[in-house]
């Protein structure tokens, strides 16, 4: 046995023994667990799995040992992955620190900063929200206006955020700020702060979908200290820019994992169209619904060919802006083609007539339209693809 | 599963683009239809492929080949995609090869699978009988008399009909047309009373032609595998057949990309790049990620024939079906985006547009394969 079929051995038995069977179904979206202060486990097995994990390091699996991870290598975790993948397991702790925050005080956090936050972000202790996007600088994010000030001893910020997700239920922040008026990108820096500081106020924002996952957020005379700065003064573009190629990987495994809740194309056309001797009636969207299966299967190879080339350290460069606008283009998709298999039954708003699969269906059909709109929109991401990787001119 | 090349694979494509950009560029398939060569191929360069051992990458090396794999003679498919070089690699090296090492006699083997490694002896597989891919529709019609096989039909579009030594008929022995059953595979050769080869001339200047079956009489060590049971040999070095045309069609589409891109870096129009518009830069970027969805659909399937797994007709019909859209996607822009450049005979440009719907229809369409990818997975 090579090594890596020992470590999926070992994987596979750990998990079979330590993950709970009713943590082995698709997870509902109210069930997920996001940590915090206020964590709450709303099916009493997800606290016992989330436990078992922390316990492991494996909510934030290639992170080292001693900031609360793993310790695996990115084959490992892949490992790790399909092993969970293959028993269904739950993820068992979301959060924007570990999904974006993490990776990059990795990198240019000091010491200090990490030895602080990421334990807590591994085991589940911190919730973080992302305080990015403003009223006046969405795809042209570099735009920011949210004052920060040099107080001696201590930074004032002044300013406002918005489509900052789970803001209200957010513990800790991690925000650009404008620290330079004179530069654009030059007077930009990344700031931490805590949501309970004195002068921030989170307002949900009611979206199509009849959710509140996004917030407005406003921050009048806000009082940091100087130590949570991240890396240098006027250089937080570079992490910000960074971070966000983690926030696209993100959101194309976001909408997976909530695409996953709801049953594939193949089977609501199944459902919903009828079948003959197994094949789907109707020729027309039989054909529609090959082409997005197919879509997603040729997608996933994709997903692993890169995983496999970055390890044996061949990747190329853009390959999240070309995953992110493809995964939420392709969850999109989904939707459109569920909608149409199962008609007015995946139409529904509430109440009497439907079943929950297909109330649910409607509120994620909604809920994707945003995938292609947050994290940089689908049209920045092949902008940086046709500048990146294909070296068009500006 | 590797989803990455080996350094053998990585020499082998190497080697290949080597080969192909020097020996054959795209303009040799230009003088071979420009002078109307009757072959339709080089045989010089033939043999020296052949002397590289890619005439027998699926021959075992018992046999004289050099056993790569599909996954090597991928890159090679691939290279040759990617300046339209004309050769007998898909009808003897991808098709007849595997055919004959899985499913032949021991004597079929020990005469025919030296001199096909050695690029000696030229086959092909005869077997569409209309415009569209539709191996259960099979009519032409082998007959046992005096325990010779008969053949009486028409076989239409064979790659490499006109040039092939010997040709593997799929001939109906049993049942009646629409169903896979009762095919049988039968070796003839070229030069068989009865058997008319008509070369026919496609918009992409390779190599088909229409053959004709007269009373065509064969003895029984002609038989390939068991009577009746022609398509169950077949379907997996059909899947082969895919695999490797998707490979081809990936080269061809990749290539076009990347001549269209350095043309929209290189055309100025009010006064800048044409290649700094978004219109043009969108849809660029939107094609990168179907040669990649393409590629990574190629490789798999490559990988799982070669380690003959389950899910291999799956990807095979995956990698032929993304491969068909993507070549459509990337022929079609490429044409449009060089402009009226584009429409010119001088541009090789439409060369790949012409080359990309012949191999498209090749062996099942996207329809085809997305029919078939959803029948696989029980939908």
């Amino acid at each position: 046995m090579t090594t890596e079929d020992e470590f999926r051995a070992d994987t596979r038995a750990w998990l079979e023994a330590q993950c709970p069977l009713s943590m082995r179904t698709p997870m509902p979206e109210d069930e997920r667990v996001w940590g915090g202060r206020h964590a709450s486990f709303r099916h009493p097995d997800s606290r016992v799995w989330f436990e078992r994990m922390v316990g492991r390091g494996w909510t934030v699996p290639t992170w080292p040992r001693e900031y609360g991870g793993g310790g695996l290598s990115a084959a490992e975790a892949i490992v790790l992955k399909e092993e969970m993948q293959r028993l269904g397991c739950r993820t068992p702790l979301f959060g924007f620190g570990i999904s974006m925050l993490g990776p990059v005080l990795l990198k240019y956090g000091s010491p200090a900063q990490k030895a602080e936050h990421l334990p807590k972000i591994a085991r589940g202790e911190i919730r973080w929200c992302q305080g990015y996007s403003e009223p006046g600088a969405g795809s042209d994010l570099a735009s920011l206006q949210t004052k920060c000030e040099d107080r001696g001893d201590h930074w004032l910020v002044n300013g406002q955020k918005v489509w900052t997700s789970y803001a209200h239920l957010a513990d800790w922040i991690f925000c650009l700020v404008r620290t330079d008026t004179g530069a654009k990108h030059g007077g930009i820096s990344f700031l931490l702060f805590d949501m309970a500081s004195a002068g921030v106020e989170a307002r949900p924002i009611k979206l199509i979908s009849g959710a509140s996952a996004f917030c407005e957020t406003f921050f009048t005379n806000v009082r940091v200290p100087k130590d949570q700065l991240v890396g240098r003064l006027n250089d937080g573009w570079t992490i910000a820019k960074e971070l966000l190629q983690h926030e696209r990987g993100m959101i194309s495994e976001i909408g997976r994992a909530i695409g996953a809740t709801v049953p594939s194309v193949d089977v609501v056309a199944q459902r919903y169209l009828g079948d003959v001797d197994g094949r789907i009636v109707d020729p027309v969207l039989r054909d529609a619904v090959a082409r997005h299966v197919m879509d997603d299967h040729a997608f996933q190879l994709t997903l692993r060919r890169a995983a496999e080339e970055s390890e044996a350290g061949a990747a190329s460069g853009g390959l999240s802006s070309m995953f992110k606008y493809y995964g939420t283009e392709q969850n999109k998709r989904k939707f459109e083609l569920i909608l149409k298999c199962a008609g007015h039954a995946a139409l529904g708003w509430e109440g009497a007539g439907f079943d929950e699969s297909e109330l649910l269906a409607c509120r994620t059909w909604l809920r994707s339209k945003g995938n292609s709109i947050e994290g940089g929109t689908s049209e920045i991401q092949l902008n940086v693809i046709a500048k990146r990787v294909l070296g068009l001119p500006d | 599963m590797s989803m990455v090349l080996n350094d053998e694979q990585r020499m082998l494509q190497a080697a290949a683009r080597d080969f192909f950009t020097t020996r054959l560029p795209v303009g040799a398939l230009r003088r071979l239809r420009d002078t109307q060569d009757a072959d339709g191929f080089d045989r010089a360069a033939w043999r020296e492929m052949a002397d590289l051992g890619w005439a027998g990458v699926l021959v075992p090396e018992a046999h004289g080949g050099s056993d790569f794999g599909y996954a090597g003679l991928g890159q090679i498919l691939e290279e040759g995609g990617r300046t339209l070089a004309a050769s007998p690699l898909v009808a003897t090296a991808l098709i007849a090869a595997p055919l004959l090492a899985r499913a032949g006699t021991a004597a079929q083997q020990d005469r025919l699978l030296g001199p096909l490694a050695a690029g000696e002896r030229l086959f092909a597989l005869a077997l569409d009988e209309g415009p569209r891919h539709a191996p259960a529709q099979t009519a032409l019609r082998a007959t046992g008399v005096d325990g010779a096989w008969v053949l009486n039909g028409v076989k239409r579009f064979v790659l490499d009909g006109h040039v092939a030594d010997e040709i593997i008929v799929v001939a109906r022995t049993a049942g009646s047309p629409g169903s896979t059953d009762g095919l049988s595979l039968l070796l003839v050769p070229a030069n068989a009373p009865g058997l008319v080869r008509t070369r026919v001339s496609l918009v992409d200047s390779r190599n088909v032609a229409d053959l004709e079956f007269r009373d065509v009489r064969v003895e029984p060590p002609a038989l390939i595998g068991a009577p009746h049971t022609g398509y169950a040999l077949l379907e997996p070095v059909l899947d082969g057949a895919c695999a490797g045309l998707a490979a081809e069609m990936l080269g061809s589409a990749q290539e076009a990309f990347d001549r269209t891109l350095d043309y929209l870096k290189l055309r100025q129009q009010f006064g800048v790049a044409i290649g700094s518009f978004q219109a043009l830069k969108h849809r660029a970027a939107q094609m990168l990620c179907e040669l990649e969805l393409t590629r990574s659909a190629v490789l798999a399937a490559l990988v799982a024939l070669d380690a003959r797994r389950d899910d291999a007709a799956l990807l095979a019909s995956l990698a032929k079906a993304k491969a068909c859209d993507t070549a459509e996607l990337v022929s079609n822009e490429a044409v449009q985006m060089h402009g009226g450049i584009g429409m010119t005979d001088a541009a090789d440009i439409g060369l790949f547009l012409k080359r990309a719907r012949v191999a498209q229809q090749s062996f099942g369409d996207a329809g085809f394969h997305r029919a078939r990818y959803a029948r696989l997975k029980g939908f």
